[in-house]
């Protein structure tokens, strides 16, 4: 059963414990995310950006309620089914890029083809594709430090793409990088939505980096609250 | 705890590093080939069509700390190996010992004679197949200090009773016939460059003959071979006669007596029935195999097995600490790597696997430069050494004990870094930062 809507959360609780005391972060949230959306999610820092961001990564696990993605729920899977369904499902961006030290732009852009059946030429032909969109073919021998940061952040949003997912899951990625690189990194995004119907959702605390996306939600003690954003 | 471990690792390695500099060069040179010739890219192809493509990456991300390693570890392997095998020539006297072979000696000590008449009384003992009789010459040549293992004996029986002394019908004929005669081994023929004719002044430090001297006149009649290769043929057999006609000692005595029994089964019987024949007599006797004899005789020199053990020991467990600790150290300076990986989807069994593998792949490259550099030294001394110490061979039990060893350190080194990557949380490793 497939609807257009992508996410569906129900109730979904999700609390902390840090020694005795107990940290509710989300008290019964309920969201729809919609396919082909490109959703931003605003809000104080410790307001459970990042964590919301991870329960719909299938990274972290709600306390209770339920996480439907694309008509199947996720919140009961084990880890290593989780572990499958990211692979397949997910492109993560992170706010400090997180390539692999040690490994070429090419090498980083291939990492999650290493988790499909294809073969070495399949995957060569796949990361080729995925670097010439991010506009950094000539880079692909280059190694993560030396590149610059919105060049490390467009290798690692070819990593999130090249095996093709659904939906991208980026917290701050334009948090670590001045406003001119983080203007071409958000267009890139924009274009991937725009032109390649991929499903984004982007926590940030930038205002003008939530004008790209197509709506914004503001989190605040773990609710959406409204807010009046005058242009 | 830990802390203390870091300062000792690193007083380890930096200490160790400048004192053995020579030895380690190689492993740079080596790399530095590999890094030129693009041979580290057609291993990185092959990890890549294999998988193993990011723990080959993650092995040599740091070739110092990989260098410093594999180096403490060929350390322990060439310890090991050396060792053990210096431990098994030293037995190989105690290993190869016929078992049906019994060394009779005057129960005072063995280097007390026996009278020559026990010779036929032996004989005569049901179960005895073939006695010798054999004297301690006490031999060397020219100088005392080049000690060549000498003894007088009968010749007949000697060859009967020592089957492992292997010599062709014509050199046997030859000493047979020749009084003076004396076989010497492969060894001691290679060492002192003696050929079968050679007439050999031989000295005594013990004896000191008719004519007023310490030399024996003998010629060579023979060079005879080890049935194994770990026989030691680093001696030489003379005539008992010509010794007994020429030493002015006098008597009717003989060293000790060496004999073979009808059937191992029958050691124990042989041996009490020996003792008992002789216990009102003036010299009492002492029977035991072979091994036994020769392992007391071992023992004298000190407990080496012991000794061994606790160098061994000792090398093994401070390299286990170096490596188990840098190990962890350097799967925890990954732990975002790790969590990214998680992230994106590989499983926490392909990571536990990935770094098992990286400590595996460290152990065998250390533990087989190790094995290598004990082979080449040990080849080496083998011709240097075989006057001392015959039948010295790095032998493939040896070898299989160092792979043995090897596995157990990759897996004792991989296992806790491993698992604490394979339990590693996502969420918490990276709000950790
Ligand atoms: N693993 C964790 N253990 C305990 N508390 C956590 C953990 N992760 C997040 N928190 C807490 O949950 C709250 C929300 O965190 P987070 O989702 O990271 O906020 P944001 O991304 O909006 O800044 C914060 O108070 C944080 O301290
Ligand atoms: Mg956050």
């Amino acid at each position: 059963m497939t609807t257009d809507i992508l996410f569906d959360l129900k109730g979904v609780k999700k609390s902390f414990t840090r020694g005795k005391e107990t940290i509710k972060i989300f008290d019964g949230l309920d969201m729809q995310i919609k396919q082909g959306d490109f959703l931003a999610i605003m809000g104080p820092s410790g307001s459970g950006k990042t964590t919301l961001l991870n329960m719909l990564g299938g990274v972290d696990q709600p306390s209770s309620g339920e996480v439907w993605f694309d008509g199947a729920r996720i919140d009961s899977l084990s880890e290593g089914q989780l572990s499958k369904w990211r692979a397949n499902n997910i492109g993560f961006i992170f706010q400090f890029y997180n390539l692999m030290p040690m490994l070429n732009a090419a090498r980083n852009v291939e990492l999650p083809l290493l988790l499909t059946n294809l073969s070495a030429k399949q995957r060569k032909q796949s990361v080729e594709t995925a670097l010439q969109l991010v506009e950094l073919a000539d880079r692909a021998a280059h190694l993560p430090k030396e590149l610059s940061g919105g060049q490390q952040q467009r290798v690692a949003i070819a990593r999130a793409i090249v095996s093709d997912p659904k939906l991208l899951l980026c917290d701050e990625p334009t948090g670590d990088l001045d406003r001119h690189t983080a203007d071409e990194i958000l267009e890139m995004l924009q274009l991937l939505n725009e032109k390649f119907g991929k499903t984004i959702v982007m926590v940030t605390h930038d205002p003008s980096a939530a004008s790209y996306a197509k709506r914004t939600l503001h989190l605040d003690k773990g609710e959406f609250v409204e807010k009046d954003l005058a242009a | 705890m830990t802390k203390l471990l870091n300062i000792l690792a690193l007083v380890a390695k930096y200490g160790g590093l400048l004192v053995t500099l020579p030895i380690w060069l190689p492993f740079w040179i080596i790399w530095f080939i590999f890094e030129k010739t693009g041979i580290n890219r057609l291993i990185a192809n092959f990890m890549i069509a294999t998988g193993l493509y990011l723990t080959f990456k993650n092995l040599f991300r740091k070739p110092l700390r990989l260098g410093l390693t594999c180096f403490a570890i060929m350390i322990a392997f060439l310890i090991f190996s050396v060792v053990t095998t210096l431990k098994t020539a030293l037995n190989a006297g105690v290993e190869l010992s016929a078992d049906n072979r019994l060394v009779v000696v005057n129960s005072i000590n063995f280097t007390q004679p026996l009278p020559y008449a026990y010779v036929n009384k032996v004989k005569a003992i049901e179960g005895v197949k073939d006695v010798v009789h054999m004297n301690w010459f006490g031999g060397y040549f020219q100088e005392p200090s080049q000690q060549i293992v000498t003894m007088a004996v009968d010749p007949e029986n000697y060859l009967k009773v020592y089957e492992e002394v292997v010599i062709d019908d014509e050199a046997r004929a030859r000493w047979f016939g020749n009084r003076r005669g004396m076989l010497i081994g492969r060894a001691l023929a290679t060492a002192f460059g003696w050929k079968v004719g050679d007439l050999i002044p031989m000295s005594s430090n013990i004896f000191s003959n008719r004519e007023g001297g310490h030399v024996w006149e003998m010629e060579v009649s023979g060079i005879f071979d080890g049935r194994d290769e770990q026989f030691g043929t680093n001696f030489a057999v003379f005539h008992y006669k010509y010794f007994m006609e020429t030493q002015t000692f006098g008597g009717d005595w003989v060293g000790w007596l060496t004999l073979t029994t009808a059937d191992p089964a029958l050691n124990e019987k042989v041996a009490k029935a020996i003792d008992e024949e002789f216990s009102n007599s003036q010299a009492q006797t002492d029977t035991s195999t072979e091994k036994a004899f020769n392992k007391a005789f071992i023992e004298q020199i000190g407990n080496i097995g012991l000794m061994i053990f606790g160098i061994v020991f000792t090398a093994f467990f401070t390299i286990l600490l170096v490596v188990g600790n840098t190990m962890i150290l350097a799967i925890r300076e990954r732990t975002g790597e790790i969590a990214t990986l998680k992230t994106l989807g590989f499983s926490a069994r392909s990571i536990f696997g990935m770094i098992l593998t990286e400590s595996m792949l460290l152990a065998f490259i250390g533990g087989f430069a190790g094995l290598g550099l004990a082979y080449v030294m040990v080849e080496g001394a083998k011709t240097f050494l075989a006057q001392f110490l015959p039948g010295l061979v790095l032998s493939d039990a040896v070898a299989m004990q160092a792979i043995g060893f090897m596995v157990l350190l990759g897996l004792v080194t991989g296992l806790v870094p491993a698992l604490n990557a394979y339990r590693l949380n996502i969420v918490t490793a990276f709000s950790r930062r």
